[in-house]
């Protein structure tokens, strides 16, 4: 089941990419980047299978990163909407001097 | 009884919830209002417990629940919310042909890539030793995970509370009205 898995990991981190790269819309780029952690998680997960707990461990460590950054990343879209109504990425160019 | 079976039952579901999982990703990549992503996303998050605890990590997989699909997605939702999306001028936001030539042929390239190097033959020094995962005969499921968590990774764990804390200081500051300035 292993190399099933890992391939399995590797083609979501890929669409999860492919969003990142083709989405403007800034929440959804944040929901891909949260795909792309589902796919390391499963990795992780397949790997503890073969070589003990250890990769659960870390499991619960990206999880608790991947809560700290949507709650940090989702107060950032909500500002940067406050001052300029929108969440598209186009349009979003702050530190354009 | 059907012993036999066991081994099929089981690849079955496995390339199953896999088949679930990345396909309701695909959806969630390809739909326009956000609302509807992030309800694809959910899917894809359960398939993965699914496939977690098929991979003996109940735990992980009940965590995956509750705190992917129960919590982060909830948040994500509450801000799509809060900013009023889905109107139809907000919808078309995946960008342009280029763009997404670009993006597919990447896709494709890091797919290959991939592929090749799993199987390409490794180097002997570069395989690990496998470790019977020993299934914790005191803990349990729970156990397993806890024991390495709480004794190796204790320092790692208490610098994640501080992480939490920081989170949740700057999402206060962030998302806080401004007052006239």
């Amino acid at each position: 089941m292993l190399a099933e898995a890992l391939a399995l990991s590797g083609m979501l981190f890929v669409i999860g990419v492919i969003g990142v790269l083709t989405r403007r819309n800034a929440i959804i780029v944040f929901m891909s980047v949260e795909l792309m952690l589902n796919a390391v998680n499963l990795s992780f997960v397949a790997f503890s299978k073969l070589y003990g707990a250890t990769g659960q461990v870390f499991v619960i460590f990206v999880m608790t990163v991947a809560a700290a950054e949507a709650a940090v990343g989702l107060a950032i879209i909500i500002s940067i909407f406050r001052h300029q109504e929108t969440v598209n990425l186009k349009d979003i160019n702050l530190l354009r001097g | 009884m059907g012993n036999e079976f066991l081994p099929l039952l089981y690849s079955f579901h496995f390339y199953l919830f896999g088949l679930i999982s990345v396909a309701a990703a695909i959806a969630f990549v390809t739909r326009k209002s956000p609302v509807a992503a992030a309800m694809w996303l959910v899917v894809t998050m359960f398939a993965l417990a699914a496939l977690y605890v098929m991979m003996d990590a109940q735990f992980i997989g009940v965590m995956q629940v509750l705190v992917y699909a129960g919590a982060i997605m909830v948040v994500f939702l509450f801000v799509v919310m809060l900013l009023n999306l889905g109107h139809p001028s907000e919808l078309s936001d995946i960008r342009g042909k280029w763009g997404r030539i670009i993006a597919g042929f990447l896709g494709l390239a890091l797919l290959a890539e991939i592929m090749t190097l799993t199987r390409s033959p490794m180097e002997l020094k570069l395989i690990v030793p496998a470790i019977p995962a020993t299934v914790n005969s005191t803990g349990g499921i729970i156990g397993g995970v806890a024991g390495p968590l709480f004794r190796e990774y204790l320092l790692a764990f208490e610098l994640t509370s501080i992480l939490l804390l920081v989170a949740i200081a700057g999402a206060v500051v962030l998302g806080r009205k401004r007052s006239a300035n």
